[in-house]
């Protein structure tokens, strides 16, 4: 999705937990389990409280309540740099605690984390230190600005020096300065430079919890199975061979899905396969995937919404020298986070807490608050790590089951998805259809661009109010109107089809990487009409774009484009800018036959403004490229009679460690920029890349995702039009 | 009732002997390091060592195990100076992203080493591919593995 | 370190005693029939269950080449779908000699004629079985068989020419262990029906018996006695092993069909009747057969084939995760592959690309032992690959598949 939909976290004051919260926290740490650094607290009741995300205790622990989820993007190491930044203290020291619902981020997605909360962490750090070396003055008779805050000490002029924990308790009592000063750059000590992940240590010793090892005393745990096919209902059930399985309690059901409930997972599992079930399957029990791909068909040719335009593009294409358009189609998506689908729930008469990992803490608990008509305030969302977001846990359907399930017991409940539940009854990037037309000069460059997307728009369901008023998902501009090409006439029109029997959804880089794949590819195409190198092409087309001039000199300078490489090999590149950032990308591969892709290596280069831990950009670049490729290489969902034909790992393949890149090569470009995104633009890049290499080897364009689709092959569907 | 010996103590677990050996841990023992991800040894998430071999604890049944074979798991690894480089090595380039996968990756890594002190990257790749990483790590894993090796090889 | 150390708990050793034990006294037990043991040895539930259906409630499919495709009937106690309204006589009149009531010759894919070497009590207590299990108001499909075979009548004149053996006294030439198993083997196990060649006529063949025969896709493997071709290489604790568990070491494990077999009937005989199935069947004269050059067993070395092909990769990503790279199997012996035929590539790959693309699921005593069908994630390339890298692997076989046959392989299963 975009930026501008994502609120700013607020500034205000969080409500304080009260001993609930850290009964349930003792509850749930199994003896032996520490608090060392990493882990999240959720007790951070502390006498200076200068804002919703600083907490310091007279015992001089710093505790720092983090508005984004950390789902394995970093934003923990860097929201705390951006406070520890300014508040004068060693990030490896403070306990973290993720913001309860209304009390950070609405949303953790987009890309937006470092965007959002580059200003307001660094504010509320500079709130907490100024109000510290102001009591510090008041205690010493000085000027506050002769008090320097250094690694946890107020140091005073003539040699004072006070911890924070001491001076919390007066700090505590003076007003929350309206303006405050922020570092230069030129001052940054942390920001710009390389730290280690807060959240390794819990990670690399299995004691990070995340949702699925939530254990709150006298809990069951769940498994669970809704109407394989969407909009059905649950029928006529048997619980009775189900009821004898041995640690097996009880079978609970909701319209669309039941639930085996039983001691131990694997009791409740098969519970479940013994449950006899009847569903009434409804009218979605005869989709299949051509269905959804002859709906976007019918697209092409529709009315259709006008999106964005500049320009008369038709008329440029009528009167141009050359014409050249092409037709690129992308499938339904899976996220199939490593973290099955999960959530801990415990709905009482009088309040109701769950625990899970969520994207969307508010929306979960308001859906949590409508299903057990509990007021909002008595629901206590506990976040923890999240194994893999992808835009999985933008939805929050899962606590809603949970919740319909939880209030029909008094224990606590946690429900598990299997894996093969996790997928077929996940929520899909949409399939597309796109078709591109481009009138051309003498010298094979775009005079006029018409573009038509054919698809849902996700944010009608997602969020309605920020659909268009025209009915147009702005999502679908990142990468097509926002990009770093500027056109001489441009039309984008949009014909929204919303598939039938299944549920679309975000997924990591939604806008960017569909996007991306079809405009690069058909810039990549139309650099192999003109003759033109891919690089020197593209090179013409930003010309006057500075930043993205400098990625693209760069990758290709790096990467060793244009040098030349073994039998069967060669190399790709896109251009793009998505998400605030201009990234450049050359993938160098090799491929033995048509079904057999080897990624040589990776090159980008990347400008995302001022970069707070540049090692974490990298990290975020080279998994975003392995995600994308993974799915540009091997997925697709499809459906038959309704039923999503791919459940595990066998049917949805993910690219393994010997299928990754050999190396990938991440060259950061210096930029005093405000931060632009990052954990979706390497996604974004890689199926672009890829394909526009894979053209270059096997010497036929590749517009069918996924690349290996036996549509890309010869004798596949291709046409094209050149004039 | 089942005996196991799990991290060096026995543990008497009273389940069906078709109980994967990964709910047992997590869900009778409460040792949750061990992380579910497919149930059908396809992503490695649950590897823990059986007499020192990496084995996906979801497709083992706890029958077939005995009292006798030595189950070490994730939480199981304090004194164990392999398992101590391996970790130093994650924690020095910053292996991990979402961290789901990593428990189960780690341990994979260490019987890889202990097997292999100073593996090929083909003999990483054939070690390592069975599990899998959504968030995309495995550059640095590699990296890791090979920077453990590195490490042993100059102080033998 | 040798397979079987390196094991993990290994099913628990099975010594069979091979000659007459306690408990035997030829093919007849001493004792009443017991219903439900005799129900499992004549594997009934196999065929007449559907898919995920009702135990014994009927309509499984069966594709027969030439003559098209029937469906097991309903054999629960149901008065109208199934026979609870039949009379015992009736029961056994179909059972033994293929005629069901109302003069309606059964198809030959009830293996009645293997069924006669019951006795009618002992038939009567199947029944007597049957009738103690839920019932079912399920009607399979009806058949969708070709001329003349649509026309029942003509099973009698099948019958004239393939049709029931009389009865069969022991061999007293033989022990009485050796008598059991052949009433085990040749009888309610009907072993034959896919073990053996079929004549024109679609009966199984006498002269050639048990040399193998193609069944649904699968290649049901030769096991006379023939060193080579059959199983007369295997120690009779690796047969007694196999047949009860559905695995031994250096020799795979049971899928498809015979997966089914192990998992519904073998694995609940008792070891004396095991031991005797065994005796019986290293008696059965070596027969040669076409189901290619005997597997060597070769120790998978690092250097004869090449680490980095496509299969190699697929294969260290895909099947190593419960096969290891040496083919021992990882956390469940079920698992350990090496020296199975099907790896080494007999029968030109023809089990191995079964199993690839439809999976298996054996029963055990530890739960199911599943493989998942890989075909839906990885292209017809990619199995012929993971295919042709196992049989090099494994046997340094230089039986290839391609593309073309995974698809065949898709479609060529038993029809479901």
């Amino acid at each position: 999705m975009t930026s501008k939909r994502i609120s700013s976290p607020a500034l205000r004051r969080r409500q304080v937990l009260g001993g609930a919260g850290a009964f349930v926290l003792a509850a749930i740490l199994p003896a032996g389990r520490s608090r060392g650094a990493g882990m999240l607290v959720e007790d951070a009741t502390a006498s200076f409280a200068p804002n919703a995300y600083i907490r310091i205790g007279s015992d001089n622990i710093v505790t720092m309540i983090l508005p984004n989820i950390e789902m394995g993007q970093g934003i923990y190491t860097s929201s705390v740099m951006l406070m520890a930044e300014e508040l004068g203290i060693d990030p490896q020291s403070v306990r973290i605690e993720a913001a309860p619902p209304g009390g950070g981020a609405e949303i953790t997605g987009g890309s937006t984390s470092s965007m959002t909360e580059w200003m307001p962490l660094r504010q509320a750090g500079a709130a907490a230190r100024t109000m510290l070396q102001q009591a510090a003055a008041a205690r010493w008779s000085c000027a506050p600005g002769a008090c320097v805050a250094q690694d946890g000490y107020i140091l005073g002029p003539t040699g004072q020096r006070l911890s924070y924990g001491e001076l919390a308790a007066d700090a505590a009592n003076l007003p929350v300065p309206k303006d405050v000063v922020l570092k230069t750059p030129a001052q940054f000590r942390l920001i710009g430079r390389p730290m280690h992940r807060l959240d390794s240590q819990v990670k690399v010793d299995g004691q990070a919890m995340f949702g699925i090892d939530v254990q709150v005393p006298g809990q069951k745990v769940g498994a669970v199975a809704a109407c394989p096919v969407i909009g059905g209902h649950v029928g006529h059930v048997d619980t009775q061979a189900a009821l004898k399985i041995r640690g097996v309690v009880a079978v609970l059901q909701i319209d669309d899905a039941v639930c085996v409930v039983a001691d131990h997972y694997w009791a409740a599992r098969k519970g479940l396969a013994a449950l006899d079930v009847q569903w009434v399957e409804g009218p979605n029990a005869t989709v299949d995937t051509q269905a959804i791909y002859r709906q976007l068909e019918g697209g092409l040719s529709s009315s259709a919404i006008l999106a964005d335009h500049h320009g008369d593009a038709q008329q440029a294409i009528t009167q141009a020298h050359g014409r050249y358009s092409a037709t690129y189609r992308q499938p339904l998506l899976a996220h199939a986070t490593m973290e099955p689908i999960n959530c801990t729930i415990h709905v009482r008469p009088d309040g109701c807490d769950i625990w899970t990992g969520t994207q969307v803490a508010e929306r979960a608990r308001d859906t949590t608050a409508e299903v057990t008509g509990l007021p909002k305030d008595r629901i206590r969302l506990h976040s923890q790590y999240i194994g893999g977001g992808f835009g999985r846990r933008l939805e929050h359907e899962y606590v809603t089951q949970a919740a319909r399930f939880g209030r029909q017991v008094s224990h606590p409940l946690k429900i598990i998805w299997s894996r093969e539940e996790d997928i077929t009854r996940d929520r899909f990037r949409p399939a597309y259809l796109d078709h591109l037309e481009a009138g051309l000069d003498e010298r094979g460059y775009i005079t006029g661009l018409t573009h038509r997307i054919v698809g849902p728009a996700v944010v009608a369901r997602w969020e309605p109010s920020g659909l268009g008023a025209n009915g147009y998902d702005d999502d679908l501009s990142v990468g097509t109107v926002i990009t770093p090409y500027t056109y001489p006439a441009y039309r984008l029109e949009f014909a929204r089809r919303e598939p039938p029997g299944v549920i679309t959804a975000w997924w990591r880089g939604v806008g960017g990487t569909r996007g991306l794949f079809v405009v690069e590819g058909f810039i990549d195409e139309l650099a192999q009409r003109a003759g033109v190198d891919p690089v020197a092409y593209r090179r013409e087309m930003v010309r006057n774009n500075p930043r993205a001039l400098a990625v693209l000199e760069r990758v290709a300078r790096e990467s060793g484009w244009g040098t030349p490489l073994p039998p069967n090999c060669g190399r790709g590149v896109a251009l793009q800018f998505a998400f605030g950032s201009y990234l450049a990308t050359v993938a160098e591969i090799e491929m033995a036959g048509p079904h057999d892709v080897r990624i040589r290596r990776v090159t980008c280069a990347v400008d995302c403004g001022q970069v707070i831990n540049p090692d974490q950009i990298a990290a975020q670049i080279e998994g975003g490229l392995i995600f994308g490729f993974s799915a540009a290489l091997y997925n697709e969902i499809t459906l038959e009679k309704g039923r999503v034909q791919q459940d595990n790992f066998h049917t949805w393949r993910v690219m393994r460690m010997n299928e990754a890149p050999g190396r990938i090569d991440v060259h950061l470009i210096e930029s005093t920029e405000s931060p632009g995104g990052i954990g979706e633009t390497g996604t974004a890049a890689a199926a672009p890349a890829l394909a526009n290499a894979m053209a270059a080897v096997q010497k036929r364009r590749y517009r069918f995702l996924p690349l290996l689709s036996p549509l890309n092959q010869p004798s596949g569907h291709e046409k094209e039009q050149q004039g | 009732m089942l005996t196991l010996q799990i991290n060096g103590k026995s543990v008497e677990v009273d389940v069906d002997p078709d109980t994967p050996l990964l709910w047992v841990l997590r869900d009778v023992l409460g040792m949750t390091g061990t992380k579910y991800g497919c149930g059908t040894a396809e992503c490695g998430v649950c590897t823990v060592h059986v007499d020192g071999r990496p084995v996906r604890s979801c497709s083992l049944p706890v029958g077939l195990i005995g009292p006798r074979k030595a189950i070490i798991t994730i939480e199981g690894l304090q004194a164990d100076p392999v398992a101590a480089a391996v970790r130093k090595a994650w924690l020095d380039i910053d292996v991990v992203q979402c961290g789901y996968c990593q428990p189960g990756q780690i341990m994979a890594a260490i019987a890889l080493l202990k097997k292999i002190p100073n593996p090929t990257d083909e003999q990483i790749e054939a070690g390592m591919s069975g599990n899998l990483c959504r968030c995309g790590t495995y550059m640095r894993i590699r990296a890791a593995i090979r920077n453990v090796a590195a490490a042993q090889g100059a102080t033998p | 370190m040798t397979m079987t150390e390196r094991g993990l708990g290994r099913i628990t050793g099975m010594l069979f005693a091979l000659l007459a034990s306690t408990g035997i006294h030829g093919a007849r037990a001493a004792d009443a029939p017991d219903g439900q043991y005799l129900t499992r040895a004549a594997d009934c539930e196999v065929c007449h269950t559907r898919p995920g259906g009702t135990p014994f409630a009927g309509g499984r499919a069966f594709a027969i080449p030439g003559m098209g495709v029937i469906y097991s009937p309903n054999i629960t106690a149901d008065r109208q779908a199934g026979i609870g309204a039949w009379t015992d006589d009736q029961f056994v009149k179909a059972v033994r000699d293929g005629v069901s009531p109302g003069w309606k010759h059964l198809y030959p894919a009830m293996p009645y004629r293997d069924y006669a070497y019951m006795t009618p009590d002992e038939v009567k207590a199947i029944r007597a079985y049957l009738a103690t299990l839920p019932s079912s108001a399920a009607r399979p499909p009806e058949n969708t068989l070709k001329f003349p075979f649509s026309i029942r009548s003509a099973m009698i004149f099948w019958n004239l020419v393939n049709g029931p053996a009389s009865s069969h006294p022991d061999d007293p030439a033989h022990t009485p262990s050796w008598n059991r198993g052949r009433y085990l083997v040749e009888g309610p196990g009907h072993c034959a029906e896919c073990h053996s060649p079929r004549t024109f006529t679609m009966g199984v063949s006498t002269t050639n018996a048990y040399a193998g025969a193609d069944v649904g896709g699968w290649r049901a493997y030769n096991i006379t006695s023939s060193k080579t071709d059959g199983i007369g290489a295997w120690s009779a604790d690796d047969l007694a092993t196999y047949l009860s568990t559905g695995h031994a070491d250096g020799h795979g494990s049971a899928s498809g069909d015979m997966g089914d077999v192990v998992s519904h009937s073998l694995r609940f005989l008792t070891r004396q009747d095991i031991g005797a199935m065994v005796e019986y069947l290293r008696d059965i004269p070596a027969r040669s057969s076409t189901d290619g050059a005997p597997p060597a067993v070769t120790q998978p070395t690092a250097t004869h084939d090449q680490a980095d092909s496509h299969g190699a990769m697929l294969y260290a990503g895909a099947c190593a995760g419960c096969h290891l790279p040496d083919g021992s199997g990882r956390q469940n012996p079920v698992a350990s592959i090496a020296g199975a035929r099907t790896t080494l590539g007999a029968a030109n790959g023809q089990n191995l690309l079964q199993v690839l693309t439809h999976g298996s699921a054996l029963q055990t005593a530890t739960g199911t032992a599943a493989m998942p069908a890989f075909h839906g994630g990885y292209s017809d390339q990619d199995v012929a690959d993971i295919a042709n890298f196992v049989m090099h692997h494994f046997a340094r076989s230089s039986t290839t598949v391609s593309a073309a046959d995974v698809a065949k392989a898709k479609t060529a299963s038993a029809p479901e």
